[in-house]
């Protein structure tokens, strides 16, 4: 079965890399799947989760993680997901993402309460 | 105690106390140049995808856009100098700051004209001295920068490239910063950011002449090239920006942890000259004593001998 490595890199470090079946995530011109064998593909993404489905070393499972901007692309096999930000599920506090939307709310910032919304959708669909 | 020893006494006490000082300053160093050098090392995966998105969208496709086209004539240059807030780094700054000139002047030889965009508390210093119009300047955060910080910095550059000439706008973005070659060599290092060029250094040439020529991937852009690549240049500069402060806070560090440990060396060999001349200052007192005690008693016995006769 052909191979999808998925590195998903932020800035300032590496937060995730390893095998997956099957990778979903929010592009510009909306949400896009890539399975293994995909044609080479450059999209640029939104702010939303991305899911990964992984498989190999790491086992069968679902990652999840909330990516602000940035990039995603498809060659041969290798898969990166380029983001200025980006938090695993796991690394979400639940607390303050949820102080951080009543915030962006009381200070009507569309972008900051896009935001914290992801990173609490990106929390909630890996529990 | 003679009053010679005492001052030389005086003076080993402060030396001492200001080694103790350069010697921590120095292992203070010596512990954030490993912590700078992880950050740099952690923010390269990133740099290096995007250097590789940024390439393969400007080489497979034809897009024209305004930071990858050389314009005919350029006539502004903006130059991002990277220096650091505090001093105590040797050469560091001097160096950055001596790399920045000699750039602008090879620039303004070629008729261009050069605006200053400063990072740093020394550099702004340096143009503020000399009262030479600054563009732009950033402190407060050389020792450990962040993202935020690269991107608050790219920001005025990229809308200074995306202005027209005649209103200010510049033709070119050239950064000078201090490249962390390894703890013991950091060197001034000058860049030209924008418009981009892909692949020009000898070695690079050589490579693909060797290896053959490598194809690129037909991608499917999506939205559209030209959207791609616009939202790619601008965290391309960011990505190459942030890894410039980076390595330059590493560089400081390094530079102040040799500086701080000279500083140490230097304390310990006038300590060590300075105990010599005490020692030689204490050894006259006793002398120059024993001598008194010697012709004092000498004198007595000579005084009670001729009363005897």
């Amino acid at each position: 079965m052909a191979e999808l490595h998925v590195e998903l890199v932020a800035a300032d470090r590496k937060v995730w890399s390893g095998e997956a079946g099957l990778v979903v995530a929010r592009t510009t011109a909306g949400d896009i799947g890539i399975m293994p064998g995909h044609q080479p593909y450059l999209g640029v993404l939104e702010t939303g989760p991305v899911t990964i489905r992984t498989t190999g070393e790491t086992g069968e499972g679902t990652v999840v993680a909330a990516v602000h901007g940035g990039f995603l692309s498809y060659t041969d096999g290798k898969l990166s997901l380029l983001a200025e930000t980006a938090e695993l599920a796991d690394e979400i506090d639940v607390a303050r993402a949820e102080r951080a939307l009543e915030e962006a709310r009381a200070e009507t910032d569309a972008s900051a309460e896009r935001r914290a919304a992801v990173r609490l959708e990106a929390a909630a669909v890996a529990r | 105690m003679g009053a010679q020893l005492r001052v030389y006494k005086r003076r080993i006490k402060s030396v001492t106390a200001t080694k103790k000082i350069t010697r921590a300053m120095e292992m203070i160093a010596a512990s954030r140049i490993l912590k700078a050098q992880r950050r740099v090392n952690a923010s390269t995966p990133y740099a290096d995808e995007l250097t590789k998105a940024v390439t393969a969208v400007a080489a497979s496709s034809d897009v024209k856009h305004p930071l990858t086209t050389e314009v005919d004539r350029p006539r502004r240059a903006a130059v991002l100098l990277i220096t650091s807030d505090r001093g105590l780094a040797g050469g560091y700054n001097s160096n950055a700051i001596k790399a920045a000139e000699h750039l602008t002047s090879a620039l303004v030889a070629r008729g261009l004209e050069v605006d200053h965009y400063v990072v740093g508390r020394k550099g702004v210093g340096y143009y503020n001295f000399r009262e030479r119009p600054i563009a732009e300047s950033w402190t407060g955060f050389s020792d450990s920068p962040e993202y935020a910080d690269a991107k608050a910095v790219a920001a005025p550059l990229l809308a200074a490239v995306e202005k027209k000439t005649e209103d200010g706008g510049v033709d070119e973005i050239h950064i000078v910063y201090t490249e962390f070659v390894s703890m013991l060599t950091q060197r001034p290092e000058q860049l030209r950011l924008l418009p981009l060029t892909f692949s020009t250094s000898a070695e690079e040439s050589a490579e693909t002449f060797v290896k053959g020529r490598e194809a690129h991937p037909l991608y499917e852009f999506e939205p559209s090239p030209e959207q791609v690549l616009n939202a790619l240049l601008p965290r391309y500069v960011e990505s190459r920006i942030y890894n410039a402060l980076l390595q330059s806070a590493a560089s400081k560090h390094a530079a102040t942890r040799r500086a701080m440990k000279s500083a140490t060396d230097n304390a310990e060999e006038l300590i060590r000259t300075l105990t010599r001349l005490a020692n030689q200052a204490r050894q006259a007192d006793i002398t120059q004593e024993i001598s008194e005690i010697v012709g004092g008693a000498n004198a007595l016995a000579d005084a009670t001998a001729g009363s005897d006769r």
